[in-house]
């Protein structure tokens, strides 16, 4: 590679430099060796991790915008008898709303026949009859709740762990506990995908910022259209060899400049200048999918770079082989105040053969056990209408799913009420998501902290969480 | 060491003498006491405390274990946890030694370990007498003599160094001097004929003209504004979900008026906090005032008003506690503090002050105040009569016009006349039919029963489609001087300011920081008990009083907070290395005397900040060099003593201002709005309400300095955010110092990068007629202002020679390359030359050295 000349030159240098002249190796060692190890993604702060690991990646596929419960997986046949009465207020008053503020609650109906799928005949939505067919390597948590009920503080909370921006999104911590076994890829990857039904809420990049954790484990986006990556092409007119040549020239100039002045942060850099030339090529060989056989195309049900959430999922695949620890997909829409029946038919469409096929290709390549798969939005959705077609945001209930890395396969977790408005079984938090997904990944969730602003910082928040044990094989 | 006997010839204005007493505080470095000289509490023994017991035995009594707190001695004695003298018979003692798993402090479920160390260390100071002492950053700064003669800086790092076996580096070479001060002063690179000039000035005081000529640059002020705008999280967005912009850039540029102007800043804390209530309350002191509205705000459909009003009160009560308190106040949103004496009383009360901003909590901001020179404000008032009067004549044909209209509507409805654009065979477009169906169903009602947009749709339908000729003069001339007034005063430029409103808003404290739950106390402002207070009598504190306070020399915290942030700016590191928090979970400083002279120094000279950079700038410590030298490098991996300056990679504003000005290509113009260099298509995709393009800017707007970008919170420039310039959704008293693979994409592939490359190239051809070597002699001076030496010149000789061989064999590879930016390719060069010197530029530009400041 083109690397060869500096390494040695680095080699030499570390040797007959600074080792022959005795120069407070150890200090050095101690300001370069961990940053070093960083830049080539690599080990973590946790290493090994505390806990048995079952879990060596996460797939985390956030339906943002608010998936219904009602019209997905949580069956409620009472709320439909109720349809077009008043919502009983027991359950309702003093509670946040949202848009439904002040207005009258009424009762509105699933609007999907649900239909019992899977091993255990569980009843899920007719919609969804691709989920339905893996659904025994699915469990189902009917009882997740959450503490935000706006779009933006619900989405920091489930990614974050707190509604105060700042804080290191659930992947970043991941990929700081435990690194990544992806020598040319970012650690944390983030895709999106928008759906036909223009519902698309916006997404801030505070969603997969690193926080007060260094920034090199911040989710690298992505992208359908553009550079995959951010400035990752080549300037016009400038080739792949051209731009090795640059390289060399700066790696070479930083090396002697090294020499001299003793900085350990050149030696960061040239590593960086490395990573950076080496995600040229490899990122476009992860976005190329045509390779990728006719069978699995048709599984996923995607053509090659269409940017939709299948493709994404093919690609979440891919990521997943090439050693990405936490990939997050972002599929859109599903903020249905109105037309909700439409709204979620068409998201179905979008998501829910994808959603087996990455379930069903992973199992096929061996990789399901190891892989952590969530789906989630960032809450629910009122059992009361909104507009008479629709459904307002709701976060004391919703459902979400896990699969893969020591899930309990095929269980129903947790319950709502009659009506789908309130957790009655089971209560979970995102705090315990969070828990349960670390302990998979071999990780402490109260030991794993970091110093901010005096405290030691968690992704799980300071007022506790538990692990769902009963959700975990 | 006799240097430190009061000395009756001091510097500076006496103050307390540093007494024998304080010798171990002086000399014992940060984490290691002497093992003769007795412990220091605040020293050695409170951060053990703060960290391990205080969560659970500290000052939050609502969360208090077992009825015991450590940080009070009394407490702690009393609770029989500590027997002064004694550690056999502390409690303290016997439960961190403990081996049973049930007994041992800290409990195994908190996941908190002493050490070895720190348990012997609790040990020691029990025995020595369990002295507690009062959290150093509460009490009063006391300035430490100094020897006449000698530089209070270097005399107080001094004895530390002595102490330590370390002598300071030698003092950097001038071309070294004269780049660090620049990068630190202006954030801008000197020019080799700056260079020059510096490095033959034979002048005695060649270092301080230098000092005063960069001070008195207009772009001192922008390089100082850069890490206020992190603190006081200035966007351009508002942050939440749709994150649409607000007009608020008038703020920046006063900020960096401000320092241009060296106003002082207590009245620069006053004016951002107060401006509105100063009396003399000029245009901008109320646009200083704009600080209060620099927070998060949403438009959120289903966001709910005392949600949104609690968020701002605790965003507003976390800024005073980042930008001037250093205190983590966000703590106390749902519970006291657990290791600093803050309570959420505290919390709450210090958000009462702030109860009187007329802010609506949710929804569109308005335009705020119209920026207007007198001229400007002579013309709107004329504009505005122009608008009065051609209202009056409408006025005076309205009811004309309204019979007119309620004739036709009671035709439609009587004879059912179906609207010309509703009949079956009309050709109309979509937009007319569908405005006309909805007239249509609105004249089914009564008048009555319609509402404002109903009504207005109606007649705005009879005036343009049915009557069009009826007071047409009269109609039009409203319009046109709508227009007229509203176009000027479009373009003036607007910044949201701080208003009072006539009734405060009610603040309660919120129990767990519910905002649903209004059981807690209704509080009244009131400065936090565990500081001094001023006397206040006969009313309540407001906003004023708070500002004032912040800066009063009663304060222990503020000066300690600003000079330990701006010591980071010239040092790396701050004293403190927390710079948010100088509490107990904060670290003792490093140099206590350093940061307390240098606080009671700022308020000495009534806190004039280009007195203390001078001061700062002018020490030998600040101009040593910043080669560490072995021993230095093992004494002291982290420069904490400073026997050396430290080097960093540039703030990423400053990245891309050095590029920028050695391409040639920088507009140095200050201030304005803020502008959209290139930015990568796509980028905004995931905006929403509305959906916005990028309009990329063109001319000088172009190539403006990075502090004056389009700050997007949710989607910042990603060149600045690949540099760790933060979002500024939360105030950001440090930024990280990251090294990122983002980073070299961005300095190879970003346009900005590219084009400042080409056109750097084309400066080397035009500028240097010399050869090769020659040319890139001169390039490495613009670019790093030295030399190559000759290593490096015979790596860039074959960069140049290749890729211009390659380029002569490809010219449309060239002519691509030359393309990038918006930048003419200048006549007269030949383009495979200039392609290949482009290559070179871009080296040079990517270099570590380059983006470095050392």
């Amino acid at each position: 590679m083109v690397m060869e000349q500096l390494r040695t030159l680095l080699a030499r240098r570390a040797f007959l430099g600074k080792a022959s002249q005795g120069l407070g190796a150890a200090a050095l060692a101690e300001l370069v060796a961990p940053r070093l190890a960083g830049a080539a993604a690599g080990r973590g702060m946790l290493d090994p991790p505390p806990l048995p690991q079952k879990a060596k990646r996460v797939i985390w596929l956030t339906m943002a915008g608010g998936p219904s419960h009602l019209e997905t997986f949580d069956h409620k046949p009472k709320l439909a008898d109720m349809h077009g009465k008043p919502m009983p207020e027991s359950l309702t008053k003093g509670q946040q709303l949202a848009q439904l503020q002040g207005k009258p609650l009424v009762c509105f109906g699933p609007q999907h026949p649900f239909q019992p799928m899977g091993p255990n005949g569980t009843e899920i939505c007719g919609l969804f009859p691709h989920i339905g067919s893996v659904l025994g390597d699915i469990c189902l948590i009917r009882s997740m709740t959450t503490d935000a009920i706006n779009h933006d503080p619900a989405h920091m909370f489930m990614n974050t762990g707190s509604q105060i921006a700042g804080r290191p999104s659930m992947g970043s911590w991941v990929t700081y506990g435990l690194g990544s076994d992806a020598a040319d890829l970012p650690g944390f990857v983030v895709l999106t995908s928008l759906g036909k039904g223009g519902q698309d809420q916006p997404i801030a990049a505070r969603q997969w910022s690193s926080g007060f954790l260094p920034s090199r484990y911040q989710g690298v986006q992505l992208r359908s259209k553009g550079d995959p990556v951010l400035y990752l092409t080549n300037p016009k007119g400038v080739s792949r060899d051209r731009q090795a040549a640059d390289i060399r020239a700066i790696n070479l100039l930083n090396a002697q400049h090294d020499a001299l002045t003793g900085d350990p942060e050149i030696a960061t850099r040239i590593a960086q200048y490395e990573m950076a030339f080496a995600m040229q090529a490899s990122v476009p060989e992860l976005i190329d999918t045509q390779g990728e056989s006719g069978r699995t195309l048709e599984l996923y049900g995607c053509q090659p770079g269409d940017g939709s959430f299948a493709s994404n999922c093919l690609l979440a695949r891919r990521l997943a082989e090439r050693g990405v620890r936490f990939i997050q997909l972002y599929h859109k829409d599903w903020d249905h105040h109105g037309g909700v029946k439409e709204g979620v038919r068409l998201k179905a469409l979008e998501i829910d053969r994808a959603c087996m096929a990455l379930l069903t290709d992973l199992k096929q390549r061996g990789m399901l056990d190891e892989t952590l798969v969530v789906w989630a939005g960032e809450f629910g959705r009122t059992p009361m209408s909104q507009g008479g077609d629709g459904r307002d945001h709701h976060n004391k209930a919703m459902s979400v799913w896990l699969a893969g890395a020591g899930v309990k396969r095929g269980l129903v977790h947790g319950a709502t009420d009659d009506l789908g408005y309130q957790v009655v079984e089971k209560a979970c938090t995102v705090h315990d998501l969070h828990a349960t997904m670390l302990h998979q990944l071999g990780i402490r969730h109260d030991a794993f902290s970091v110093k901010f602003q005096g405290l030691d910082a968690k992704l799980t928040g300071v007022e506790g969480a538990r692990v769902i044990t009963e959700v975990l094989a | 060491m006799d240097t430190l006997a009061k000395s009756p010839r001091t510097m500076s204005r006496p103050a307390q003498t540093v007494g024998a007493a304080c010798l171990s505080f002086l000399f014992g470095m940060v984490s290691c006491p002497a093992a003769d000289a007795p412990l220091q509490f605040n020293r050695d023994i409170r951060p053990i405390l703060s960290d391990n017991c205080f969560a659970c035995h500290g000052p939050d009594g609502s969360n208090r274990q077992a009825d015991l707190r450590l940080d009070v001695r009394e407490a702690a004695i009393d609770a029989g946890a500590i027997a002064p003298g004694k550690p056999a018979a502390s409690t303290l003692v016997e439960r961190i030694r403990s081996t049973d798993p049930d007994a041992v402090m800290p409990p195994p479920h908190a996941h908190k370990a002493l050490t070895d160390r720190q348990k012997q260390l609790l040990s020691r100071w029990i025995e020595e007498g369990a002295a507690y002492q009062k959290h150093w950053a509460y009490e009063p700064p006391v300035k430490a003599d100094v020897p006449l003669g000698t530089h209070a800086i270097d005399h107080l790092v001094r004895l530390r160094l002595t102490h330590a076996g370390l002598s300071p580096a030698a003092e950097a070479d001038r071309r070294t001097l004269i780049r660090r001060l620049s990068f630190d002063l202006t954030g801008l690179p000197p020019t080799p004929e700056e260079v020059d000039a510096f490095v033959n000035d034979p002048s005695a005081d060649a270092y301080g003209t230098l000092v005063e000529r960069l001070l008195a640059s207009p772009h001192y002020g922008e390089r100082m504004a850069i890490g206020w705008l992190d603190v006081v999280r200035f966007a351009d967005t508002i942050g939440y979900h749709s994150d649409i912009p607000r007009n608020i850039w008038p703020y920046r540029d006063w900020v960096i008026r401000a320092f241009n102007e060296n106003i002082p800043f207590d009245r620069f804390t006053v004016e951002q906090l107060a401006g509105d209530l100063l009396p003399e309350a000029n245009q901008e002191a109320r646009v200083a005032s704009a600080f209060n509205r620099l927070l998060l705000t949403t438009e959120e459909g289903g966001a709910q008003p005392k949600d949104y009003e609690a968020r701002m009160f605790t965003d507003r009560v976390r800024a005073v506690g980042a930008v001037w308190l250093g205190q983590t106040t966000g703590c106390s949103q749902c519970h006291d503090h657990k290791f600093d004496p803050f309570t959420m009383r505290d919390f709450y009360s210090l958000a009462a002050f702030f109860a009187d901003i007329d802010e609506r909590p949710i929804g569109r901001r308005e335009d705020g105040m119209v920026l207007a020179a007198p001229d400007d404000l002579k013309k709107l008032a004329d504009l505005d009569a122009a608008l009065a009067a051609a209202k009056q004549k409408l006025d005076a044909v309205l009811p004309q016009f309204k019979a007119a209209q309620r004739q036709w509507e009671r035709d439609v409805v009587t004879y059912d006349i179906t609207l010309p654009e509703l009949k079956p065979d009309a050709e109309f477009g979509d937009a007319e039919k569908k405005t006309a169906s909805q007239v249509a169903e609105v004249l089914k009602k009564q008048d009555a029963d319609r509402d404002g947009g109903e009504r207005n749709a109606v007649q705005t339908y009879f005036r343009k489609r049915v009557s069009p000729e009826l007071f047409r003069a009269e109609f039009a001339a409203v319009a046109k001087a709508e227009q007229d007034r509203n176009g000027f005063s479009n373009n003036l430029p607007k910044c949201l300011v701080t208003v009072k409103k006539a009734t405060p808003s009610v603040v309660r404290i919120l129990p767990r920081g519910n905002w649903m739950d209004e059981s807690g106390e209704v509080v009244k402002p009131a400065f936090p008990s565990y500081l001094p207070a001023p006397a206040i009598e006969g009313r309540e504190p407001n906003r004023l009083d708070l500002a004032r306070w912040l800066v009063s020399r009663d304060n222990p915290l503020t000066a300690r907070v600003v000079m330990n942030r701006l010591w980071k700016q010239f040092f790396g590191t701050g004293l403190s290395r927390v710079l948010d928090d100088l509490g107990a979970q904060g670290e003792p400083p490093a140099n206590p005397e350093l940061l307390d002279w240098l606080a009671c120094e700022f308020m000495d000279s009534r806190w004039d900040m280009k007195h203390m950079i001078r001061t700062i700038v002018s020490s030998q410590t600040y101009r040593q060099s910043s080669v560490a030298t072995p021993a230095a490098l093992a004494a002291d991996p982290r420069n904490r003593l400073l026997a050396r300056q430290s080097a960093w990679r540039a703030d990423a504003e400053i990245v891309r201002d050095h590029a920028l000005a050695v391409s040639g290509l920088l507009v140095r113009t200050v201030g304005g709005p803020s502008v959209k260099p290139y930015q990568p298509d796509g980028y905004w995709e995931n905006l929403n309400f509305p959906k916005r393009a990028y309009p990329t800017d063109v001319g000088d707007k172009q190539y403006r300095r990075g502090l004056y970008t389009w700050w997007q919170r949710s989607f910042l420039h990603p060149s600045l955010l690949a540099f760790d310039a933060p979002s500024r959704e939360e105030c950001c008293a440090e930024r990280t110092r990251s090294n990122i693979p983002q980073q070299a994409l961005a300095l190879l592939n970003d346009p900005t990068y590219v084009e400042a490359s080409r056109c750097f190239a084309a400066r080397i051809m035009k500028e240097c007629a010399g050869s090769p070597e020659e040319r890139i002699a001169w390039a490495f001076r613009q670019a790093v202002q030295r030399l190559p030496r000759v290593e490096e010149t015979e790596t860039l000789m074959p960069l140049h020679r290749d890729q211009l061989a390659a380029y002569k064999a490809e010219p449309a590879a060239a002519e691509a390359l030359l393309k990038t930016g918006f930048a003419p390719i200048p006549n007269g060069l030949d383009r495979a030359e200039l392609a290949a010197w482009t290559h070179v530029a871009r080296v040079l530009l990517n270099l570590h050295e380059t983006i470095t400041r050392n």
